[in-house]
């Protein structure tokens, strides 16, 4: 052990840790409201419902056998989850697009904030009414389990398999969008849809699609979040918040500028509470009041 | 009218079509028709609704009534990615090149929708300097290049109907006379072209026939070889 500015290292990089796997979720989540934006032009602020979803959706597929006795149901654990939780709350994604998303696009931005608001507040309201506000525990996977003492620090297995994880998802979305023949669609749609669709491209059935594929990501996130932070209903009203600062200050809609914003500010709030505590909830904010006035696209945002 | 098309059966057959934008009237019963391997232009000055027309058949203006037959089928009611699966390719006036997208990738981005398109290879022949530039940025290309790019990049999907709303506009004189060239080849090719002009002397190097348009309706239509006889015509439609 070693000490920084009159820290311990280990206070100093266990912030720094939590500051990273904060991060790693801003940028999953942010990544996700960001391909939403920019392909629907629409403000995704049930994305913290559906990140709360992901986790409801692992918990419950881990509960089987005690929610359903007798109904001889295999517990189903976090890897599988993994795959399943996605999909589902993709499948939620897809519905939702189709019945309620879709009429307001030709309606002014406000309409689909108030949409997206009001679902966020219907959905958790009702997992609060089942589940009430405390937290449901989720284990950390026994594949995943322990740490690894790394000298200066102690990295638990499980947070290390979240920001590796996490980076992987967030650089292999960048690259289908960036690299790929359908992130050219994507892109190309993006910027003009009408002329996309005129090429013989279905385009209505691609913004549902990348609905589901931002939700899905939400969903993701919301499975390795479960270990960590508990499984609750108000799991996503702290973090949404956070991730359309995240969003505005990566430049609404730049895939790019999310993922390196969420990582970013995840670094920042970490150290803040390190450095002067009492801002560390705010420094986020803050950030974004400045980058607004500076440079109103975004960080990354085209002007 | 040349031997040719008289022969070729009708390809594109619209009849009183109407277009509205919003609660504005804007097509008052357009009729034309183009037969397999022609060229024809609609021309008329500013405002005409020859733009309007091109997206009308395009199913671009959802908003339209009258008739539309594209090969035996009727494409009103039906949406822009379906006609374009039909077999017509569209290349706007703006051009519509993405900036998010190379040059190769908005050169492929058009699904074929038919077999026997042009290939890629045969698509850089025919525009050398795009294959140059293939990792360019779309936009970063010049106005004659990306209005290359524009029309290249449709020849790809196999459609046999292509539209193209004023190739030319604020091209060099050497541009538009390469346009001319390639418009010429791919009339060669077989392509059957529908095109939008405001220069009837470029018109009148391309061309088989030609419609006037004029607040929304036809008003003169000619064959290439009458565009001398009715130049007195042709300039008071066009405002020249
Ligand atoms: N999106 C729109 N909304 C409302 N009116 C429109 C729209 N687009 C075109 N118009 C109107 O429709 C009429 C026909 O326009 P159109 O673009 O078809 O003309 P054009 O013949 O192509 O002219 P130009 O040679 O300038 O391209 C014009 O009066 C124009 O103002
Ligand atoms: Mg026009």
């Amino acid at each position: 052990m070693f000490e920084i500015f009159g820290l311990s290292s280990t206070a100093l990089f266990g912030q720094l840790l939590i500051g990273l796997i904060n991060g790693a979720f801003y940028a999953m989540m942010s990544l996700g409201v960001a391909i939403i934006f920019g392909m629907l032009r629409i403000a995704n602020f049930v994305h913290g419902a559906q990140y709360m979803l992901g986790a409801f959706c692992a918990w419950f597929l881990l509960n089987l056998p005690v929610l359903f006795p007798g109904s001889g149901l295999p517990e189903i654990g976090y890897w599988p989850s993994l795959i399943i939780a996605p999909i589902v709350v993709g499948v939620v994604g897809i519905v939702t697009e189709k019945l309620f998303i879709s009429k307001v696009y030709d309606l002014e931005h406000a309409y689909g904030v108030l949409l997206t608001l009001g679902l966020a507040l219907v959905i958790e309201g009702l997992f609060h009414v089942k589940f009430g506000s405390a937290g449901q525990p989720y284990g950390i996977p026994p594949s995943l389990q322990g740490g690894q003492n790394l000298g200066f620090m102690f990295l638990p297995n499980y947070r290390a398999w979240v920001i590796v994880a996490s980076i992987v998802i967030c650089f292999g979305t960048w690259y289908s969008i960036e690299r790929t023949k359908l992130g050219a669609y994507l892109r190309a749609a993006t910027e003009n849809p009408v002329l996309v669709q005129a090429f013989g491209i279905n385009v209505p059935r691609m913004l549902t699609l990348t609905y589901a594929l931002g939700v899905g990501l939400a969903g993701l996130a919301g499975v390795m979040a479960a270990p960590i932070y508990q499984v609750s209903p108000q799991m996503g009203q702290s973090i949404i918040i956070v991730i359309f600062a995240v969003v505005v200050i990566g430049g609404m809609g730049s895939i790019f500028g999310s993922i390196v914003s969420g990582f970013m500010l995840g670094l920042i709030e970490g150290l803040t509470k390190v450095f002067y505590p009492q801002g560390s909830s705010t420094v986020i904010f803050v950030i974004m009041a400045i980058v607004l006035l500076a440079k109103p696209a975004g960080l990354f945002g085209k002007t | 009218m040349s031997e040719t098309a008289t022969m070729a059966k009708e390809i594109l057959s619209v009849k009183d079509l109407n277009a509205w934008y919003g609660e504005s009237h804007i097509l008052h019963g357009i009729t034309i028709n183009v037969r397999q391997g022609e060229v024809v232009t609609l021309l008329g000055r500013n405002g005409a609704g020859k733009t309007t027309t091109l997206k009308s058949i395009m199913g671009i203006v959802k908003n339209r009534k009258g008739s539309v037959m594209f090969e035996g089928s009727e494409l009103i009611g039906r949406t822009s990615n379906q006609i374009a699966r039909q077999g017509i390719a569209f290349c706007p006036e703006e051009r519509g090149i993405f900036a998010s997208l190379n040059v190769e990738e908005n050169l492929e981005l058009p699904p074929v929708v038919r077999p026997g398109g042009m290939t890629v290879p045969d698509i850089y022949k025919l525009f050398p300097n795009l294959d140059e530039r293939r990792k360019s940025q779309g936009t970063k290309l010049s106005g004659g290049e990306q209005q290359m790019l524009a029309i290249g990049r449709i020849l790809r999907t196999g459609a046999p109907l292509l539209l193209l709303d004023e190739p030319t506009e604020g091209l060099a004189p050497v541009i538009v006379q390469q346009i001319g060239r390639i418009i010429r080849t791919l009339k060669e090719k077989g392509f059957t072209i529908l095109l939008v002009e405001q220069n009837f002397h470029f018109a009148s190097t391309v061309a088989d026939r030609h419609y006037v348009i004029e607040h929304g309706e036809v008003v003169h239509s000619m064959n290439n070889d009458e565009i001398a006889a009715n130049r007195d015509k042709l300039e008071h439609f066009l405002g020249i």
